[in-house]
C-alpha cells in the first residue's frame, strides 16, 4: 500500500515535469515565432492603413491590428513607379538565374559526382573553395569585367555572373553521391547514355535537391541589393531590391506605400517557398543524411 | 543467345588490387551458369565485366563471336537484373518495362506489344500502372526480370537478385527463374553466395575465390567431385567436416587414415577414385566427410568404423536434426584451409529423433565410401 502510493506520487511528479518541460517549450517557440512573424505582420498591417497612422502606431499593439483596411496605398505604389517593369525585371532576372542555374549546377555535380576525369578531385576541392568567397570580395574584378564586355545595364550582367553556383552544386553533388548507383547502371544496360540518364533518371528521382536549390537561389537574387545598383543605372533593368531603396527616398516620404511595395516584393518568397516547401524539408533532410 | 567466353581475362584496380586472375571459362550458348563464391571472390566483378560495367585490364570477352572488351552494355545485347532491383522508382511498371525498348528506339506499337507480352509471362498485368514503391519484394523482382526480357536480350545477368527477399520468396522465385530461363533458352548468367540457389539453379556452377576460379562443373559432380577443399567446404550446408590425417598402410596391405582415436580403413572404392593415392602414403593428407557421411551405428557396425561422440548442439529441422559435437580431432575451416583456423565442431546430419539432444552419448558409423581426400596443399588427390 505504502509503495503504491510512493509510486503513485512519483508517477504524478514525473507528469507534472513533463508537462511543464512541454509547455515552457510552447512559450519559447511561441515567442521566437511572434519575433519572427512580427515584422512581417507589421508590413503587411501598415500596407493596409493610411499613411498617417503607420508611424503614429507603430509602438503600440495597434501596429498589428488594422482597424479601417484599404488597399489605396497599393495603387499609389503603381501610380508612382513603374512597379510592374521592377516586378518582372526582378521575376525574369531570378528567374532565368534558377533555371540556368538548377541546369548548369546539377550537371557539374554530377560530372563530379559520378564521372571520372582527371583533375575532378582538385577542381571539386577549387569548387569548394569557392563557397567561402563573399560577392563583395570578387564585386570590383566583376565590375569591371562586367564593363568590359560593354554589358553594364544589361540584364545579362546580371544574370550571367550568378548561374554557376558553388554551393548549389555541393547541395546536388551530396544528393547525387547518395543515389545507388545501380539506378544509372541499370539504365546504361538498358540502353540510356550519360546526357540521357541524367536526364531521364537522376533528375527526377531528385526533385528534392532541386527544389532546394530553387528555394536558396530564388531567396538570394530576389533580395540581391549590391551588384544590381551596381551594374544598373537605367529602371528599365533595375530589379525590386534597388527600386524599393529609391522609392524610400522618393518624395513624399509615404510609410503606408513603402510597407505596400513592401509586401508585393516579398509576396514571390512566400509563394515559392509554399509551393516547394515539401521538397525542401526532404531535399535538407536527404542532402544532410546523405552527404 | 549467345555463348560467353573469358579468355586470360583479369581485373586489376588503380591501386592494384587483383580482383580477377586469369579467368579462362566458356559458357555455352542456352546454359545457366551460376557464379558462387563468399564475399570479395570477384563474382560480381566477373559479371560486371560481362556487362560492361567495369573494364577489362587484359585478355579477351567474347559474346558469341563478338569481342565485347571495348563495347557499351548497350552495343552487348545484354539484360541485367541487380541486386536491389535498380527499377526506376518515378516510373510505373509499364515505364520500367518500356524504357529499354525506347532507348533502343523500337516503335510504339512494337513496344506496347512486348511490354504486353513480358508482362503476361510473369503475371504483372495487373501491376502495370503501380509504381515500384507500391509493390511487394516479389513483385519488384519480377518486374526487374520483366524488364531484363522484354529486350530479348542475347545473355541475361543476374547479380544476387534474390538476396533481398525472404526465404520463402527465394525459393519460390528461384523456381520461377529456373523455368523461366528453360522456357526462353537464353544463356544465363548468375552471381549469388547462396550455395543453394547455385546448387538448384545451375547447369553448372563456376567457384570463385579470392579473384581465381576455383572449379566450374555441374552441381552435382562440385559436390561429389570438389576439386580442392575450397569447394568442398564451400558447398553443401552443413559444411564438409575436414581434418588433417597420416595416410598409411595397414599390415594387411590396406590403406587407413586415422580419425581421432579410430582408423578408417579406406574403402576399395575410394582407392579406386584416387589412383594416385600411393603416392601420398606416410603422408599428411587432408580427409574430408560430410555432415550426412555418418549414422548411428547398429549393433553390426564394425568398432573401426565407428566413432563415439557427445552432443554439444542439437538443431531440429522436423525431417532430421544436425548435431554439432566435439571433434575427435582438430577439424579445419574448410572455407579457407590455408588461415589455419579450427572448425569449431564436427557437424553430422542424422534422421529426426527424439532421444538426441545436448550431452547425449552417440556411436556413429562413418560410411567409408563418402571419403574425400586431399594433398595437404589442398588440391584434391588425383
Amino acid at each position: 500500500m505504502k509503495d503504491t502510493f510512493k509510486h503513485n506520487i512519483k508517477e504524478t511528479r514525473r507528469t507534472n515535469r513533463k508537462l511543464l518541460s512541454i509547455i515552457g517549450s510552447y512559450l519559447l517557440l511561441t515567442v521566437l515565432a511572434l519575433l519572427f512573424i512580427a515584422p512581417i505582420v507589421f508590413m503587411i498591417v501598415g500596407s493596409l492603413k493610411p499613411d498617417d497612422l503607420v508611424l503614429l502606431e507603430a509602438g503600440t499593439l495597434k501596429a498589428f491590428l488594422p482597424e479601417k483596411t484599404s488597399f489605396q496605398n497599393y495603387w499609389d505604389v503603381f501610380e508612382r513607379v513603374d512597379f510592374a517593369r521592377f516586378f518582372f525585371n526582378s521575376l525574369f532576372i531570378t528567374g532565368a538565374i534558377v533555371l540556368a542555374g538548377l541546369l548548369v549546377n546539377s550537371l557539374a555535380a554530377y560530372a563530379f559526382a559520378r564521372l571520372r576525369w582527371r583533375g575532378r578531385t582538385l577542381l571539386f576541392a577549387l569548387v569548394l573553395a569557392l563557397m567561402i568567397i563573399p560577392l563583395e570580395a570578387i564585386a570590383v574584378p566583376l565590375f569591371f569585367q562586367v564593363t568590359l564586355f560593354g554589358w553594364r545595364n544589361t540584364y545579362v550582367a546580371q544574370i550571367l555572373p550568378f548561374i554557376a553556383n558553388a554551393f548549389s552544386i555541393y547541395l546536388f553533388y551530396t544528393f547525387f553521391i547518395g543515389l545507388p548507383k545501380e539506378l544509372e547502371e541499370a539504365a546504361r544496360v538498358d540502353g540510356a547514355g550519360t546526357i540521357r540518364t541524367f536526364f531521364e533518371i537522376i533528375v527526377p528521382v531528385s526533385l528534392p535537391v532541386f527544389a532546394s536549390v530553387t528555394i536558396l537561389t530564388f531567396l538570394t537574387q530576389w533580395g540581391s541589393f549590391l551588384w544590381p545598383l551596381m551594374v544598373t543605372i537605367d529602371e528599365q533593368v533595375r530589379p525590386l531590391p534597388v527600386a524599393i531603396a529609391s522609392f524610400q527616398t522618393l518624395p513624399p516620404l509615404q510609410w503606408g506605400d513603402i510597407m505596400s511595395f513592401g509586401v508585393m516584393m516579398v509576396a514571390p518568397i512566400l509563394i515559392v517557398f509554399l509551393v516547394f516547401q515539401k521538397w525542401f524539408v526532404e531535399g535538407v533532410a536527404s542532402t544532410g543524411t546523405k552527404g | 543467345m549467345a555463348s560467353v567466353t573469358f579468355q586470360n581475362v583479369n581485373k586489376v584496380y588503380s591501386n592494384g588490387y587483383e580482383a580477377i586472375k586469369n579467368l579462362c571459362l566458356d559458357i555455352k550458348d542456352g546454359e545457366f551458369l551460376v557464379f558462387v563464391g563468399p564475399s570479395g571472390c570477384g563474382k560480381s566483378t566477373a559479371l560486371r565485366m560481362l556487362a560492361g560495367l567495369e573494364d577489362i585490364s587484359a585478355g579477351e570477352l567474347r559474346i558469341g563471336d563478338r569481342v565485347v572488351n571495348d563495347q557499351t552494355p548497350q552495343q552487348r545485347n545484354i539484360a541485367m537484373v541487380f541486386q536491389n532491383y535498380a527499377l526506376y522508382p518515378h516510373m510505373t511498371v509499364r515505364q520500367n518495362l518500356e524504357f529499354p525498348l525506347r532507348m533502343a528506339g523500337l516503335p510504339k506499337g512494337e513496344i506496347q506489344n512486348k511490354v504486353i507480352k513480358a508482362s503476361q509471362q510473369l503475371g504483372l498485368e495487373s501491376l502495370l500502372d503501380r509504381k515500384p514503391k507500391q509493390l511487394s519484394g516479389g513483385q519488384r523482382q519480377r518486374v526487374a526480370m520483366g524488364r531484363a526480357i522484354v529486350r530479348d536480350p542475347s545473355v541475361f545477368l543476374m547479380d544476387e537478385p534474390l538476396s533481398n527477399l525472404d526465404a520463402k520468396m527465394r525459393t519460390q522465385i528461384r523456381t520461377e527463374i529456373a523455368d523461366l530461363q528453360r522456357q526462353l533458352g537464353t544463356t544465363m548468367v548468375y552471381v549469388t553466395h547462396d550455395q543453394v540457389e547455385a546448387m538448384t539453379m545451375g547447369d553448372r556452377v563456376a567457384v570463385m575465390r579470392k579473384g581465381e576460379l576455383q572449379q566450374i562443373a555441374a552441381p552435382q559432380d562440385l559436390y561429389d567431385r570438389p576439386a580442392n577443399v575450397f569447394v568442398a567446404g564451400f558447398m553443401g550446408s552443413p559444411a564438409m567436416n575436414i581434418f588433417q590425417t597420416q595416410l598409411h598402410q595397414l599390415e594387411n596391405g590396406k590403406l587407413a587414415i586415422h580419425f581421432g582415436p579410430q582408423t578408417l580403413t579406406l574403402d576399395p572404392a575410394i582407392v579406386n577414385r584416387y589412383q594416385q593415392l600411393g603416392r601420398y602414403r606416410n603422408q599428411t593428407v587432408l580427409a574430408g566427410l560430410r555432415p550426412e557421411a555418418f549414422y548411428l551405428a547398429h549393433t553390426d557396425t564394425l568398432i573401426d568404423d565407428c566413432l563415439e561422440i557427445e552432443v554439444k548442439t542439437v538443431e531440429a529441422l522436423g525431417h532430421e536434426v544436425i548435431v554439432y559435437a566435439e571433434p575427435p580431432v582438430d577439424m579445419i575451416q574448410a572455407e579457407d584451409s590455408t588461415s589455419g583456423d579450427k572448425a569449431l565442431y564436427l557437424i553430422v546430419r542424422l534422421p529426426s529423433s527424439p532421444n538426441i539432444h545436448t550431452g547425449t552419448k552417440l556411436r556413429l558409423g562413418v560410411d567409408k565410401t563418402k571419403l574425400h581426400l586431399f594433398a595437404a596443399t589442398g588440391e584434391a588427390i588425383a
